[in-house]
């Protein structure tokens, strides 16, 4: 099976007034039809810059990307003009984003958000249109859906506007989601039921998805597969197993041990990652982990280490010590336990 | 509220409620309605202890810090500090009362001022309220109170903007610590950082905690940072305080449906438990405050509602020891 998505060797710059940063630095992964794919990472790691470049909306100036092929089914999305792009958006690709109040127009009907959309695209007329939006905001869990189509964005609780926008990303059939932190902006019950809905309808309309978080519980609930980023770089790409059971980068370790989780018994101490978070425009050439590291050696600030296999087949880490950090990140979990 | 204490608490909240009025019409306003933020609210917080004040957006756990630090004037209630009422003081005393409260924001970004240096942002308090006259001891100070929330002292001469967010929050703990108060109302004061930094800042709450034997009022929604930072929890849902428990007994044995649905909702960090895990998020949404269901709030989401509950309000009732609930249906 090819992939649907094949983001190859991905370089996003933007050039600012403290100098240029490589939001993206040379990502390549890929999405197959039908799956769901989580980016993780924190502020600055370059992640929605990375999702932004695939839909070809990072604004120029200041960003550009330089360098990279998005193949997306078959065609590279990079060497696609303006025109057909603005079809591909909305209609192959649908978004979510994180802010659903910003995102949908203020001044449209809730309809006429989801219609706009199905006309644009699919050249349907006002009532085939309207039909189908009936039809879509049914599908989307929204009750009361002839009154609801009358109103708009402000008269909805931000858990109602974010299923609009999981309709109007649905409307045209989509082979691919992006849903930029879906749920950072809602209450954790109300989240609970936007991530369920998107997880049952992704998989009954076999629609692939690439979810981009910093929860990590998000990402182990929905993702089969996740991408773990850090400044600009994926430094760890595997199943979701592998990521939380068998984590080969001291970033990706470090993470997963410094939250607290409800259901194991609590620890006296929590266990941060140590030091800040990069500055991009500082970066020297070697591992942008390497401040942080508890693991770091000399060679790590010699060269900035690339992604190779570690582990499982398809698990893959960036970092000289992968092999080697196994032992030491199991002495150190049962020192935590004991 | 617990049999034991001999101790008065530090702060005791009694039958608090803070009504937001509601108008419509732009020319000729009429008042239509109350936002009931906090609509009767009950508790208190021993001396050295840390309260966890936990809920959906909404359910007025930010208004109810706000009340208490006496940045809004409760419609209803008493406020009790150290034993004195202070839900009605005027301006004058209440700027007493400020040495001894403080605050810590969510957000390190809107919360300090862009103009100022990171070590003038620390000595306002100080200077405003005449503690340290002495411009070069208030320099010292500074330097003292950076390091305490570790910073390098150096970070005096930067600006905001030069720092990182947590960095930020840590320039928003020493400003809160720079009177020495007695208690801090924590609002959502890690929900903003970033995963790898929020260990580090609630580890840097703990050892406060300890160094200055404070008292912290915990507002947040992260349920799982509540659980760690924090003796006791309340769970608080359109206004009002649904459950209330020491913090172990709460998380392993919740009472209230909604705490049950709460507790359900967050998605634990490991892919093994998650696929094993019975997964019903509770149905619909928060009811607006300014028409809020008759009974029991949460009655219209709750799976064990009774026609009774859409009557009558239950009242906080103490199921064991020390652990209160509404709720007419468990027992």
């Amino acid at each position: 099976m090819s992939a649907l998505l094949d983001v190859r060797n991905l370089h996003t710059e933007f050039r600012t007034g403290a100098g240029l940063v490589r939001a993206v630095d040379g990502v390549s992964y890929t999405v197959d039809p039908g799956e769901t794919v989580a980016i993780v990472g924190e502020s600055g790691s370059g992640k929605s810059v990375g999702a932004m470049s695939i839909l070809r909306l990072i604004p120029d100036p200041p960003g550009r990307i330089t360098q990279g092929q998005i193949l997306f089914d078959g065609r590279d999305l990079l060497r696609l003009s303006q025109v057909e792009m603005r079809e591909i958006r909305g209609r192959d690709i649908g978004m979510v984003f994180q802010e659903p109040m910003t995102s949908l127009n203020p001044v449209l009907t809730i309809g006429r958000q989801i219609t706009e959309v199905l006309e644009q695209h699919q050249g349907a007329d006002r009532q085939a249109a309207e039909r189908r939006a009936l039809e879509l905001m049914e599908m989307v869990g929204i009750a009361d859906t002839g009154r609801r189509l009358k109103q708009y964005p402000h008269q909805l609780s931000g858990g109602m506007r974010q299923r609009v926008m999981i309709a109007v990303a649905l409307a045209c059939n989509p082979k691919l989601i992006i849903a930029d932190e879906p749920t950072t902006a809602l209450d954790v019950t109300i989240q609970a039921q936007i991530l369920e809905l998107m997880k049952s309808l992704t998989l009954r309309l076999n629609v692939a998805l690439i979810v981009i978080t910093h929860n990590l519980g998000v990402v182990a609930r929905y993702a089969s597969r996740v991408n773990v980023m850090y400044a600009g770089r994926i430094v760890e790409a595997g199943s979701a197993d592998a990521i939380y059971h068998d984590p080969r980068h001291p970033y990706t370790i470090a993470l997963l041990r410094s939250v607290p989780r409800l259901d194991q018994p609590r620890r006296a101490r929590l266990d941060p990652v140590d030091g800040q978070p990069p500055d991009l425009t500082r970066l020297d050439g070697g591992c942008a982990f390497r401040p942080r590291c508890r693991f770091a050696v000399e060679r790590c600030g010699e060269a900035r280490p690339a992604l190779a296999p570690t582990g499982e087949a398809g698990h893959f880490a960036a970092c000289f010590r992968s092999d080697e950090l196994v032992a030491a990140r199991d002495v150190a979990a049962r020192e935590v336990a004991a | 509220m617990s049999g034991d204490a001999v101790e008065t608490p530090l702060l005791e909240v009694r039958g608090l409620a803070m009504h937001f009025p509601v108008s419509e019409g732009i020319v000729l306003s009429r008042k239509v309605g109350d936002v009931k933020a906090v609509d009767g609210v009950d508790f208190a917080i021993k001396r050295g202890e840390t309260l966890g004040l936990v809920g959906e957006s909404g359910c007025g756990k930010t208004t109810t810090g706000r009340c208490i630090l006496r940045l809004e004037r409760p419609s209803a209630g008493q406020i009790l500090f150290d034993g004195q009422d202070i839900s009605g003081l005027g301006r004058k005393d209440l700027v007493a009362l400020r040495r001894r409260m403080q605050v810590i924001f969510q957000d390190p970004y809107s919360s300090l001022n862009p103009r100022m240096k990171v070590g003038d942002i620390i000595a306002e308090p100080i200077k405003v309220h005449g503690v340290e006259p002495d411009a070069k001891r208030r320099r010292a100070r500074v330097r003292e109170l950076l390091s305490i929330c570790g910073l390098d002292p150096k970070f005096a001469d930067r600006y905001p903007h030069e720092m990182s967010g947590g960095q930020r929050q840590r320039v928003g703990i020493a400003r809160a610590l720079a009177l020495d108060p007695e208690f801090i109302v924590c609002d959502e004061a890690v929900s903003a950082l970033d995963v790898s930094i929020q260990a580090q800042v609630v580890n840097l709450l703990e050892d406060l905690r300890e160094r200055f034997r404070l008292t912290y009022l915990f507002i947040a929604h992260d349920l799982s940072v509540v659980r760690h930072l924090c003796q006791r929890v309340a769970v608080m849902y359109l206004g009002r305080i649904v459950e209330m428990a020491d913090c172990d007994e709460l998380f392993d044995n919740p009472l209230h449906p909604y705490t049950q649905a709460l507790l359900s909702a967050v998605p634990i960090p490991d892919p093994r438990v998650e696929a094993t895990r019975d997964f019903r998020p509770a149905p619909g949404e928060v009811p607006s405050p300014i028409n809020p269901p008759p009974g029991c709030v949460f009655h219209p989401r709750c799976p064990l509602a009774v026609e009774g509950c859409k009557r009558t309000r239950p009242a906080l009732r103490e199921l064991r020891p020390g652990h209160w609930v509404a709720c007419s249906e468990v027992n």
